[in-house]
């Protein structure tokens, strides 16, 4: 079963893919473009779809998902910590 | 495997174009003609009316956008005939006229000077005869490769990005290899993800004309906005399937033009592409607008991948709707017509999903109605830049 999936090795987050993800649990997450296996133990609660910091992230860090820089912190996220616009928001707009 | 000799069945309009649908439309030219339009339809079993609430003291560019967009309707292969009607005589005969150079059947009728009953008696007339001359057309074999094809996506959220949209991204590799025309758009949601779509661009000309309507745009959003936009872009909906920034959306987005496809050119809104390959259309990112000016640049079949569950669908362009969001598969499987949620557990992999939703595309081009035709949604909306006069 995979909970998690990281675009590539180097990203800062993973996206949850099943239901019902509670924290404390350990999930599997998989790195498509590397093909690899990863676990992390979630600190949060996170809905399906939600991200998860794969590494701890101080306050204005650049996220990095495909690679690329999807915006900064606007707060510091521990490694398996819930991501989403309470601590993380565009660089653009 | 679907390629460049596979053959779907399709109908060879007089301008040598090919279509998957068979639709005799009652075209208003304005707001006003709604009323008469949608009479006839009532009338006439077989036609349908294309209501909307523009086409009055427009001028400059965005009256040119909106005849652009009505001629380039009624000219689509998907449609067999069409019936116009306006409120008076100049703009109706202009439509008609655009409209009438693709050699198919066309009639236009106005209003002043005859009123509504007279119209919709005329008028009623007139789609009768199209509607039975149209019920004759048969499909016959033509090339996939005559297949005009258009993505965009909706209501998208993180599994956009890792399942839908480079299901759609794979299908319109094969695709482009197989000589079809194919479309993107959607400016603004390229936003952070600019440069690698400036990349893949054909020529440095190529490149500098996306640049110039990406950073258009960008200059629009910003003479306008009075946030970061959050909630409206990326969406309250995209929000809630787990998408953060605009920068993540459109990463996820791009995704959809593949790995291989090359840029071959842009167009401007409802503008018609002068030959096969990958063309990027400046266009809005709101669902119903985007795929109406599709159909109004001449594509024939709709990519539509969504995560929380976009239910959009369109009059003449059949829009197919890819889905990998288990929940959403779940919650929603009457607007899912190609289900790739498997991706999510490596239960197939990229190059079965695209290959699942090419069949569906043949499937579909050969008459089979997809989700949104069967319920019934066919948003036609037209896209406006500024006020009227």
């Amino acid at each position: 079963m995979i909970d998690f999936l990281v675009h590539e090795q180097g990203d800062s987050v993973g996206t949850i893919v099943v239901e019902g993800v509670k924290a404390g649990a350990t999930l599997t997450g998989w790195v498509m473009e590397q093909d690899q296996t990863i676990t992390l133990k979630t600190l949060s609660d996170i809905p399906i779809g939600h991200k998860i910091a794969l590494q701890e992230l101080g306050d204005g860090a650049t996220v990095i998902k495909y690679g690329v820089d999807i915006g900064r912190t606007i707060a510091p996220i521990k490694k398996g910590g819930y991501l989403h616009v309470h601590n993380v928001k565009t660089k653009r707009w | 495997m679907i390629g460049k000799d596979t053959s779907i069945l399709g109908y060879r309009r007089e301008n040598g174009r090919v279509g998957v649908r068979n639709h005799v439309i009652v075209l208003p030219v304005d707001d006003i003609s709604n009323a008469a339009a949608e009479a006839v339809a009532n009338n006439i079993k077989g036609t349908q009316a294309l209501p909307h609430p523009y086409g009055r003291l427009q001028f400059g560019a965005d009256l040119e956008l909106h005849f652009r967009t009505l001629i380039g309707t009624g000219a689509n292969p998907n449609v067999a005939a069409v019936v116009v009607i306006g409120i008076e005589e100049g703009w109706t005969k202009l439509i008609v006229d655009g409209i009438a150079k693709t050699g198919k059947p066309v009639l236009g009728y106005s209003i002043e000077g005859h009123g509504d009953h007279e119209t919709i008696r005329r008028a009623s007339q007139g789609a009768r005869e199209l509607v039975q001359w149209a019920s004759e057309k048969q499909r016959e074999p033509c090339s996939l490769s005559e297949l005009w094809v258009s993505t965009k996506c909706g209501e998208s959220d993180t599994t956009s990005g890792c399942g839908s949209n480079p299901t759609v991204g794979n299908a319109f590799d094969k695709l482009y290899a197989a000589g079809c025309t194919l479309v993107f758009g959607e400016t603004t949601e390229l936003t952070g993800g600019e440069h690698l779509v400036a990349a893949r661009c054909r020529t440095p000309a190529v490149k500098q004309q996306f640049m110039d309507m990406f950073n258009r745009y960008q200059e629009v959003i910003n003479r306008h906005k009075t946030s970061d936009l959050s909630d409206s872009q990326p969406t309250k909906g995209n929000i809630a399937g787990g998408l953060t920034t605009i920068e993540e959306k459109a990463l996820g987005n791009i995704q959809k033009i593949g790995k291989q496809c090359i840029v071959d050119g842009v167009l401007d809104k409802a503008e018609t592409p002068t030959g096969p390959g990958l063309w990027f259309m400046d266009s809005s990112s709101a669902a119903a607008e985007m795929v109406t000016l599709c159909a109004a640049s001449g594509y024939v079949a709709h990519f539509f991948p969504t995560g929380q569950g976009n239910i959009i669908g369109n009059p003449i362009l059949p829009v197919i709707k890819i889905c990998s969001n288990p929940k959403t598969v779940r919650t929603m499987s009457e607007h899912v017509d190609v289900d790739t949620s498997g991706l999510l557990q490596r239960q197939m992999n990229m190059d079965q999903a695209g290959d699942k939703l090419l069949e569906c595309l043949v499937r579909t081009a050969n008459g089979r109605l997809t989700a949104a035709e069967a319920l019934g949604h066919r948003e036609f909306v037209l896209t406006r830049l500024y006020e009227s006069a």
